[in-house]
């Protein structure tokens, strides 16, 4: 595969995962046995029907839950079998959530939401400036002193990405990021991500069920029962 | 996540629902307000009380008819005759001095003005007993009592009642249940913060007392003797001599009980604290179940606010906020919001404080109602406690949530 040299580190390594969910005596098996390697720098978007185990995935991916078996690594650490309070610093140190109801806090203005990661991080120095920093580069540099309700949905989904990666994460995690956007605004949250992709290099894991947006990712992982169906590159 | 933000975050939350959390702590308010309110004013009157007996002096013995301990038939009146048996150096030699007193109500008139109050009447080393001082003239001798001389030292609130002034009334006239008394002087101010104000006495020679204002059926019968010991260190030796001598004046045999009663300054502030500490116990159980009751409202809240903020909970667990984190941010909230009632319960008891104060002293009795720092403290302590206590199962509820579920919970 051209785009990943064999030099290059997986950022996302996933082997022979599984997750069951029990309810009541029926075993769910959400996923069956996924391998999945996704490499610094690209964008990747996971497609697949309801009930097919990307959100699932997601979740496992974002370290907020704990597959059944099977091995994790993040950014070269094992996290399949990380305690809570772990898989926590995992997830404010390498991982940046794009919420599909962006998931702002209601009480306080955009610069304290993008801070928000920063007061869990070991780091609590310059916390304001390098939340003002994530906002400029968002292009909300005029809009730092709103509350969410004072933003439109746009303006909140790219507050919501700035506070994605104010820690600088390894990967930024997009759960269907433009689902609950019009399309004006749906077009500019997918240019963005874009631009931070190809030129900030950062890597994006895109869930969507949108083929309007997983084409603009380099490659698409279609999800079919627990099980990836065409893991091949889409050219 | 550090503690102070917590504190930020905590003060933040509890801003933006003003109204709730305001009605949430009410609770917390009234029960710290009550105790605040209710304990200044009883130290306020323990330092009238305690201030009262303190003002007699620790060297004096009271001695009153009948035994409060044991049942005494046909107990003797004190008399006069007491009086003069207990004056025994031979035999009392820690007795210092020995006053009578004869007290009664009556009228004192002064031109137009009259009040009615209480009169005593003394012997002439009644001032000398409990330490009176005069500001002007000098107190009755010997010969005014002898002669039953209708001469009056006036209480300094009294003699400003009646004349408008507290000095030049040597020579004047007060009328007493309507008998002609001339004023030989005016007593120094004691402070006023006893119940019965002496401030507002009249003191009259104790046989002008029998004569004009307070006729007995038994003569020479008088309310109560003073015994003064000749120091503190000597009122126990005092009062053995005072009980052997005043038993052989009763006629008493050795299988009678005592038929009068002595106490001094220490039994009786003993009595006051016996009766300050079951008042503190009282005070305490009201404490504890208000703040019971109100920490149950905090529990409540805080159980609904977790529930409110599931998503919230959520985000912030995704965004890196360990268990810890959200405890220490749901116990921060429930814990400043306690205490938050209980600095509006103290603001509340030391109103009410004030307010009991103000209608005590136009009513007449002087009463200071005093908020130790104690108190306060003690009461701010109580809530932290309180909040922190109620507060720790909803914040660990809200800690163990799962992130996944939290996120999405509706």
């Amino acid at each position: 595969m051209e785009l990943t040299p064999q030099a290059v580190k997986p950022v996302i390594d996933v082997h022979n995962l599984t997750k069951d969910y029990y309810i009541g005596e029926i075993v769910v098996r959400a996923l069956r046995g996924i391998d999945l390697q996704i490499f610094p720098g690209e964008m990747v978007a996971i497609m697949g029907p309801s009930g097919s185990g990307k959100s699932t995935l997601m979740n496992m991916i974002g370290c907020l839950d704990s597959p059944t078996s099977g091995d994790y690594y993040l950014d070269s650490l094992r996290v399949s079998d990380l305690h809570d309070d772990e898989l926590a610093i995992v997830r404010n140190q390498k991982i940046g959530f794009v919420f599909q109801k962006y998931n702002l806090l209601p009480r306080i203005d955009a610069i304290e939401n993008v801070a928000l990661p920063l007061r869990y991080s070991e780091d609590t120095s310059n916390m304001r400036q390098r939340a003002e920093e994530a906002l400029k580069s968002v292009g909300l540099g005029d809009r730092m002193r709103h509350k969410p309700n004072e933003l439109s949905g746009g303006q909140q989904q790219r507050v919501a990405i700035a506070r994605a990666l104010v820690n600088q994460p390894a990967i930024l995690l997009a759960d269907e990021p433009t689902g609950n956007l019009d399309s004006q605004s749906g077009k500019e949250v997918m240019e963005l991500l874009i631009k931070l992709n190809q030129q900030q290099n950062t890597t994006i894991v895109l869930v969507t069920h949108d083929p309007t947006v997983a084409v603009h990712a380099q490659r698409t992982i279609q999800l079919f029962d627990g099980l990836i169906k065409a893991p091949e590159a889409i050219a | 996540m550090k503690f102070w933000q917590a504190l930020k975050e905590a003060i933040a939350s509890i801003a933006a629902n003003k109204t709730r959390s305001f009605l949430t702590v009410l609770g917390i308010v009234i029960g710290v307000g009550a105790v605040i309110g209710v304990l200044s004013i009883g130290q306020g009157a323990e330092a009238s009380i305690m201030g009262q007996i303190e003002s007699i002096g620790t060297n004096v013995i009271y001695v009153f008819r009948g035994n409060r301990a044991e049942d005494v038939t046909n107990p003797k009146y004190l008399t006069t005759a007491d009086a003069d048996a207990l004056a025994n150096r031979a035999r009392a030699p820690h007795i210092l001095n020995i006053a009578s007193v004869l007290s009664g109500q009556s009228s004192v008139r002064f031109g137009d003005e009259s009040a009615q109050t209480s009169i005593m009447g003394v012997t002439g080393n009644y001032a000398e007993v409990i330490d009176l001082k005069l500001s002007e003239g000098s107190f009755f001798t010997e010969s005014h009592i002898t002669n039953r001389s209708s001469v009056v030292v006036l209480g300094p609130e009294l003699a400003e009642r009646l004349t408008g002034r507290q000095t030049e009334l040597i020579g004047t006239t007060v009328h007493i249940n309507n008998y002609p008394f001339r004023v030989v002087g005016v007593a120094a101010a004691k402070g006023g913060n006893q119940f019965s104000s002496p401030d507002m006495d009249a003191y009259i020679p104790i046989t002008a007392m029998q004569l004009r204002v307070k006729r007995q059926n038994v003569p020479n019968a008088v309310d109560f003797l003073l015994i003064q010991a000749q120091d503190s260190n000597s009122i126990d030796e005092a009062m053995h001599e005072g009980r052997t001598l005043l038993r052989a004046s009763h006629r008493l045999t050795s299988r009678q009980p005592d038929d009068f009663t002595m106490t001094n300054q220490e039994d009786m502030l003993s009595i006051a604290n016996s009766i300050t500490n079951i008042l503190t116990i009282f005070l305490a159980g009201i404490a504890a179940i208000s703040l019971l009751v109100g920490g149950i409202g905090i529990m409540n809240i805080m159980l609904v606010s977790v529930t409110e903020r599931t998503r919230e909970i959520g985000l912030r667990k995704a965004l890196g906020a360990r268990k810890f984190d959200i405890q220490l941010q749901f116990l921060t909230e429930s814990a400043m919001l306690s205490v938050f009632g209980g600095l509006i319960g103290i603001g509340l008891g030391w109103l009410l404080g004030k307010i009991v104060g103000a209608v005590a002293a136009n009513s007449g009795t002087p009463l200071v109602p005093e908020i130790s720092l104690n108190s306060v403290l003690l009461a701010t302590l109580f809530s932290l406690a309180v909040g922190i206590f109620f507060g720790w199962y909803p914040a660990l509820r809200a800690a163990n949530l799962e992130p996944v579920e939290a996120l999405r919970y509706e």
